[in-house]
């Protein structure tokens, strides 16, 4: 587009996000956010693979604080973008596209992955 | 690739401040986004404080007492002042709006007044609209028809087809869904934006209109029309309450139809 020298208007340092704008830049977040998860989870197999001794060392590292907050987003993510993902279906079939729907399906899917995530690592402990 | 920064010669700058008229009680700061072509400098924004004992109720009243009053370099665009001409849409309060129908009581704080987000500035508040046009344009707004019109009447419709096109028909072209669309923002050299197509879409379900096909067709693109992620940026702006993510929604589903 040429704009003849002119500047270009502020958008995203101006702009005021709707609860369904920031569950959309989430979803895709978590997308890549998984995608990088399973680089750890073949990690884990190949770990398992070599043998106990680098098994337990992957073991250890994902032990640390580090690696348990990284394990603990990786389910966020996964249990996030699930979620968000039934939401997008019902979308797909021309349900919950009055404002206050969306916003209520929004908040919704955060407290449902939240809920869920806080599950999954009770049921580990 | 999308560009999040602004380019160099349009980060913005501290402005002037302009004080109230002495004796004044009652005040609102006005923070608003000032781009002069004819100097090289970069855009800013002046704060300008009004006295709100005379000063009318909306947003748009109080620019144009700025103008009137404070500043008359002041430009932005208006006309119907009644929410009807579109003319008045800018960023008020990080939203896309129409600042003849936002009550400045509506707002908390300053209030802060941006052009249109991420399109060309020509001056002020007026962002170049050119390509939204285009868009619209792109989009054949008409109704095209293969048959023979009945003998000495008009293609008719019935109240239930009528009630189909009543809200996208509506819609005045302001831009407010379209530039408050990220899609849109990143890939509006491709994607049409919600605006146009809602449009689109006002003719897609027209019962008089024998172009269906041939609007999907031109629709069918993982640009044109893809690029709508269902955000809701644009529903959750437009100022005469329409529902634009709805209707492309409604698209894609025509689309799957029209394959199975």
């Amino acid at each position: 587009m040429s704009n003849n020298g002119r500047p270009l208007s502020p958008h995203l340092s101006i702009y005021r996000w709707p609860i369904t704008m920031t569950l959309s830049i989430l979803h895709r977040v978590t997308g890549v956010g998984l995608s990088v998860g399973f680089a750890v989870w073949a990690a884990w197999l190949f770990g398992a693979m070599l043998g106990a001794e680098a098994y337990a060392g992957l073991i250890a590292m994902l032990g640390t604080v580090v690696g348990k907050v990284l394990l603990i987003g990786w389910s966020f993510a996964f249990f996030f973008h699930l979620s968000n993902g039934i939401r997008h279906l019902v979308w797909d079939i021309g349900w919950g596209f009055e404002i206050g729907q969306a916003n209520a399906s929004a908040w919704f899917v955060l407290l449902t992955s939240i809920v869920l995530t806080g599950l999954f690592w009770w049921l580990q402990s | 690739m999308a560009e999040f920064r602004l380019p160099k010669n349009s980060r913005i700058v501290n402005g002037k401040h302009y004080a109230a008229a002495v004796g004044a009680s009652n005040v609102r700061q006005f923070a608003v986004y000032r781009y002069d072509p004819s100097a090289k400098d970069n855009p800013r924004v002046d704060t300008y404080t009004v006295d709100m004992d005379s000063c009318g109720p909306m947003v748009l009243d109080a620019l144009i007492k700025i103008k009137n009053e404070i500043d008359p370099t002041l430009t932005f665009r208006r006309s119907c002042r009644e929410g009807i001409c579109g003319s008045c849409a800018m960023n008020i309060d990080g939203s896309n709006t129409l600042a003849c129908t936002l009550a400045i009581d509506s707002v908390k704080g300053d209030v802060k007044i941006y052009p249109l987000p991420h399109l060309p500035v020509v001056k002020d508040l007026v962002p170049d609209l050119t390509d939204f046009y285009a868009q619209y344009a792109s989009i054949k707004p008409w109704l095209q028809t293969r048959t023979v019109p009945p003998a000495g009447q008009e293609r008719l419709q019935s109240k239930d087809d009528q009630e189909l096109i009543d809200d996208p028909a509506a819609c005045i072209l302001c831009a407010c869904c379209s530039t408050a669309c990220p899609s849109y923002w990143w890939n509006s050299d491709r994607f049409l934006g919600p605006a146009a197509l809602l449009a689109s879409y006002r003719w897609l379900v027209d019962s008089r209109d024998e172009a269906a096909d041939e609007r999907l067709d031109d629709l069918e693109d993982s640009f044109r029309l893809y690029r709508c992620h269902t955000i809701m940026n644009c529903t959750q702006a437009c100022p005469k309450g329409l529902n634009p993510a709805k209707a492309i929604a409604a698209t894609k589903k025509m689309l799957v139809e029209r394959k199975l």
